[in-house]
């Protein structure tokens, strides 16, 4: 008997010493980050506020049963805080939020990749965050803009909602190859990044053969994208020739568009050229021609 | 060390969570529910990644309640990156000039992550979490208040884990 006096005579301790009591702390729900506000208190004498939240602590001085005035700037990160009045009579407790400011401020735009072939369908993403003016992640819908824009044609433009703070796209490059500007907008706010596109891989190849002393001189016709953009110089060019059950492969880079060289003369000798997976022509050299 | 995890329909990951649980967790239960994901990304999210994720946003919980409990923003250095462990460091510089320390202790978690960026460098999760705040004036416990609250959380890849670069409470 002793002993289960014992334990409710601790736990009694326990629960007044550390718990809150009922709650009357009267804090709004939300508060906009920032924004001034005020709290009514209720009783008389001097009391301790504290807030306190992973986003701030505050340590205020009251007199109780006057509002408590906090002023513009003094929470300014959104977030869930809890109060404790701390009075002669005992302790209150209350929740309350601070939202973001509905007014975006900043984002984080990130647009990969920062460079990739022309004409891929879907091959550029965009993902935007959006924070107002003190960092704090927006989480209410606002609409997302986003624009891929060339030098030559017409730009793409797509609206999206962000969710919980954050919207995505993912849009095609163009088929012409430069620098396009990839631009996402929300509200006042516009931040832009460049994609480079570059020509994609060889489409068709085909190659000029021409006696030139001993010597068949060849040379490609510009090399083009299927797009018809100009494949990048350094790319590299086979060109073969099998003769009597004997090859020999010269590679040659693009120079200027084109790639060139010269092979022995043979007559019967089939030569042919390739880029990457892309098979040109085949010349069968006979008799000079 | 009690913990107790549910994650319907996944018994690999169950037994994944229930293991770093296991590890991250002190000796007061802590219940973490982890609710199936729903693809509203372009990615598709691979199993390892999500246990990778929710591991190491328990484990920047863990490290957010005794980085505030000591004071100390050093400890957040780990599991916190960018405006989160800015804005956590502040906290804690607020706390210290007030002589003040927080405990917080969570109960309970129920995961959800939300989105997956199409080149896997964010992952959001959504967390319904229940802790107790526990106040302390110049080491003296003041009060403790229950809390229910959910989270949104922007994680990155590092080296070698997730870190959380955007933690905020939102209103329900």
């Amino acid at each position: 008997m002793k002993l289960v006096f014992t334990l409710w005579l601790g736990l009694f301790t326990l629960v007044s010493g550390t718990s809150a009591r009922a709650l009357s702390l009267q804090f709004p729900q939300a508060v906009e980050a920032g924004s001034a506000f005020s709290v009514p208190t209720a009783g008389s004498g001097m009391g301790t506020l504290y807030i306190v939240g992973p986003g701030g602590a505050l340590e205020r001085s009251v007199r109780l049963g006057e509002p408590v005035s906090f002023a513009r700037g003094d929470i300014t990160c959104a977030g869930r805080y809890t109060a404790f009045l701390i009075g002669p009579d005992g302790t209150e407790t209350a929740d309350f939020d601070v939202v973001p400011s509905g007014q975006p401020s900043t984002m984080s735009f990130l647009a990969k990749p920062s460079r990739l072939s022309v004409d891929l369908p879907n091959g550029i993403s965009g993902v935007v965050y959006v924070f107002d003016v003190f960092s704090n992640l927006i989480v209410d819908p606002l609409q997302v803009v986003f624009q891929l824009s060339v030098a030559s044609g017409p730009a793409q433009t797509r609206t999206v909602q962000t969710q919980n703070g954050v919207a995505w796209v993912k849009m095609n490059s163009a088929a012409k190859a430069g620098p396009a500007q990839f631009q996402a907008t929300v509200g006042g706010t516009v931040d832009k990044r460049i994609i480079q596109q570059v020509p994609g891989d060889p489409c068709t190849l085909k190659m000029n053969a021409r006696r030139s002393g001993d010597r068949i001189a060849l040379e490609t016709e510009p090399v083009r994208d299927c797009s018809g953009n100009p494949v990048p110089d350094g790319t590299v060019v086979s060109f073969t020739e099998t003769y009597e059950g004997t090859e020999s492969t010269v590679d040659e880079p693009l120079k200027r568009g084109v790639a060139r060289t010269d092979l022995p003369v043979h007559d019967g000798a089939v030569i042919s050229v390739a880029t990457g997976v892309v098979m040109g022509n085949e010349i069968h050299w006979q008799g000079g021609k | 060390m009690r913990s107790r995890y549910s994650a319907s329909g996944k018994p690999f990951f169950t037994s994944a969570l229930l293991l770093c649980t296991a590890l991250l967790m002190g000796s007061e239960q802590t219940t973490v529910r982890v609710e199936p994901t729903i693809p509203v990304g372009p990615r598709a999210l691979e199993k390892q990644t999500e246990s990778a994720v929710v591991r190491d946003y328990l484990q920047a919980w863990q490290s957010l309640q005794v980085a505030l409990q000591a004071n100390r923003s050093d400890l957040l250095n780990a599991d916190f990156v960018g405006a989160a462990k800015e804005k956590l460091a502040a906290t804690i510089r607020d706390q210290q000039q007030l002589g003040i320390q927080t405990r917080y202790a969570d109960t309970a978690h129920d995961v959800k992550i939300v989105f997956y960026s199409p080149e896997g460098l964010s992952v959001e999760l959504l967390d319904t979490v229940e802790y107790d705040v526990q106040l302390f004036d110049h080491q003296k416990p003041q009060a403790t208040h229950h809390v229910s609250a959910h989270y949104v959380s922007v994680l990155t890849p590092t080296e070698v884990r997730w870190e959380v670069r955007i933690f905020q409470a939102k209103p329900e």
